[in-house]
């Protein structure tokens, strides 16, 4: 990635990696919103009379699964929730992350030493982990599977958060607008924060393809978005026992949820070298 | 040091503790655990009679106290499935865990590292690119559809069946430390990258330090410290990726065991797994920061 870095310093051209890698993040949108006018099946409707055909059967574009359901249709149900899933997940680990971080660095203290703690707990800790122990203990509905994905990462956001606000705290600007007088509220909202913003949206584009690994998993394991609703991991979980006969139910989800991760992290790392050569050899 | 040692240890121990309260907490929070034990249709008196002799009659604190006591001395409680103490069940599927887990960092370790290496050291070549592209792949490949696709390819290519104990440990074994591997060889690049252009390195090639000998004795302790941090980090991503593979290839090890607990609620089961990963998550910090003595002299030092 240092050669691409290099080259956006003297021509700021996009690579075309990422060029291809933002052309399919925006396919698998439109694909998501609009897909369902490529096929006239709904996800949930099955035939008894279309099992298991593979793709390229007329009325069945991608095949269909083993009740009988186009494949097509779940995939762009499945795209959806994958990405709904993703992008709401990504948006509640970063918000409550950085405002972690952000309240540790301004209160210091109790505050901070508490934020710490459970800081280095999640750490140590695979959010995987955690997530199946919340499923275990708890009904598994789509609202706390959410908030489960949605933890994957805070932990990051809050210690790189809590180290930037603290480095802020110290400098010249916060001293000067203190001493003009303004309020606490004021010099975080609009002094720190927007100093300390991009670290969070930089960590955001590393998080996000991790999130959509994680829902896959776990759903794939069974153990996330459960039927009546289909996510790209679930659709693949139900094909798996017919790998060997109808390879099209796993592989074409997989590839997808493959793509769609690959494409988003080579967009964030590109971002992330536009955005702070310095973070670079973070990773 | 020894402050170095002791606030190291003591940190070990807190967030143990923590980790501790917080399942306690949670297994609380989730409902009556007497309830849980008994058939749905069972009277309120058995009920009763089940909490009392869990101890769930007596003030909270009383029972976390009861509940760490317990831990202490070794009682993890039993399987409400099999009835078979928690510990037994683990410490049956445990080598199996090892087995796979082992085979996977030392993969991930012994491909990961000296590739890294060798694309910092020729740098911007044909090589280096496709190393740099290997760990982006690795890095967003899902690794069930990994494990998938080698399955199918075996089975097509080998007609081999990849799966069940008697499976060759590789397969399972690559499709878990290929995260891992990407990783450490993107790591290994810029960490290397950094040394080699550090003045010291300069220097010794001043002094007329044959190249190799640069690479071993300069470049290599100095590189290597960033990395011990990275292989104690990447166990977690281990564990997390073992749930994973081992049901992609019914691998019968731990985390077979755990998605299989989760999946019928066997609570005690669950906890149990979930304390041990902490554990061994919160060890394994403890011995990077253990092994910092002894590769970096700075914190010697202080």
């Amino acid at each position: 990635m240092t050669d691409t870095a290099t080259a956006t310093r003297t021509a700021p051209s996009i690579p075309l990696s990422v060029k291809l890698a933002m052309i399919f993040v925006v396919c698998f949108v439109l694909f998501a919103l609009f897909g369902h006018f490529l096929t006239p099946h709904g996800f949930r409707e099955t035939s008894l009379f279309h099992r298991l055909e593979p793709p390229g059967t007329e009325g069945y574009l991608l095949g269909t699964d083993a009740r009988g359901r186009d494949l097509l249709a779940r995939l762009v149900t499945g795209a959806q929730i994958t990405l709904v899933v993703a992008i709401v997940g990504t948006v509640i680990g970063a918000v409550l992350g950085s405002l972690l971080g952000i309240v540790a660095a301004a209160q210091r203290g109790k505050t901070e030493a508490v934020i710490v703690a459970a800081i280095d707990v999640q750490a140590s800790l695979p959010i995987i982990i955690v997530a199946l122990f919340m499923l275990a203990m708890f009904d598994n509905s789509f609202t706390l599977f959410l908030l489960l994905v949605g933890l994957n990462g805070w932990e990051v956001y809050a210690r790189l958060m809590r180290g930037a606000t603290l480095q802020a705290k110290e400098s010249g600007y916060v001293t000067a607008v203190r001493a003009l007088g303004a309020t606490p509220a004021r010099i975080y909202l609009r002094h720190v924060l927007p100093n300390i913003l991009n670290i969070a949206l930089v960590q955001f584009t590393v998080n996000l393809p991790l999130t959509i690994l994680l829902e896959t998993a776990l759903s794939f394991l069974g153990l996330g978005v459960q039927p009546p609703l289909t996510s790209l991991g679930q659709i693949m979980s139900e094909g798996r026992d017919r790998l060997m006969t109808a390879w099209w139910l796993t592989l074409l989800p997989g590839v997808i949820i493959f793509c769609l991760a690959l494409s988003v992290s080579m967009i964030g790392d590109w971002l992330r070298d536009r955005l702070d050569p310095t973070l670079r050899s973070e990773r | 040091m020894t402050g170095y040692i002791l606030s190291r240890v003591l940190r070990a121990a807190l967030t143990m503790l923590v980790t501790v309260t917080l399942v306690f907490l949670f297994i609380r929070l989730s409902g009556d655990p007497a309830a849980a034990l008994v058939p749905p249709d069972a009277p309120q008196e058995v009920i009763d009679q089940y909490a009392r002799a869990m101890g769930l009659d007596q003030p909270l604190w009383q029972q976390y106290l009861g509940y760490v006591g317990g831990l202490l001395q070794g009682n993890f409680g039993f399987s409400i499935h099999t009835g078979i103490a928690v510990e037994e069940t683990f410490l049956g599927r445990l080598p199996f865990t090892l087995h796979l887990g082992i085979t996977a960092l030392a993969l991930a370790i012994f491909i990961g590292i000296p590739i890294g290496a060798l694309a910092a050291i020729r740098r911007g070549t044909a090589l280096d690119r496709f190393v740099m592209g290997f760990s982006v792949f690795a890095f967003a490949m899902p690794n069930f559809l990994f494990g998938l696709v080698m399955i199918l390819v075996a089975a097509l290519a080998f007609s081999a069946f990849l799966g069940g104990e008697n499976a060759n440990v590789i397969w399972p074994a690559l499709t878990l430390g290929l995260a891992a591997m990407g990783s450490f060889a993107r790591f290994t690049r810029s960490s290397v990258l950094e040394t080699i252009n550090a003045p010291y390195m300069r220097a010794a090639e001043a002094r007329g330090v044959p190249f190799g000998m640069r690479l071993l004795r300069h470049a290599a302790p100095n590189a290597a410290i960033p990395l011990v941090t990275l292989i104690g980090l990447s166990l977690g991503a281990l564990v997390a990726g073992s749930v994973v593979t081992e049901q992609v290839f019914a691998w019968p090890g731990v985390g077979q065991l755990l998605v299989r607990s989760v999946a019928t609620r066997d609570l005690a089961q669950v906890q149990f797994l979930v304390l041990v990963v902490a554990f061994t998550m919160v060890m394994a910090n403890l011995i990077v920061d253990m092994l910092y003595l002894v590769i970096d002299p700075r914190i010697r030092a202080k």
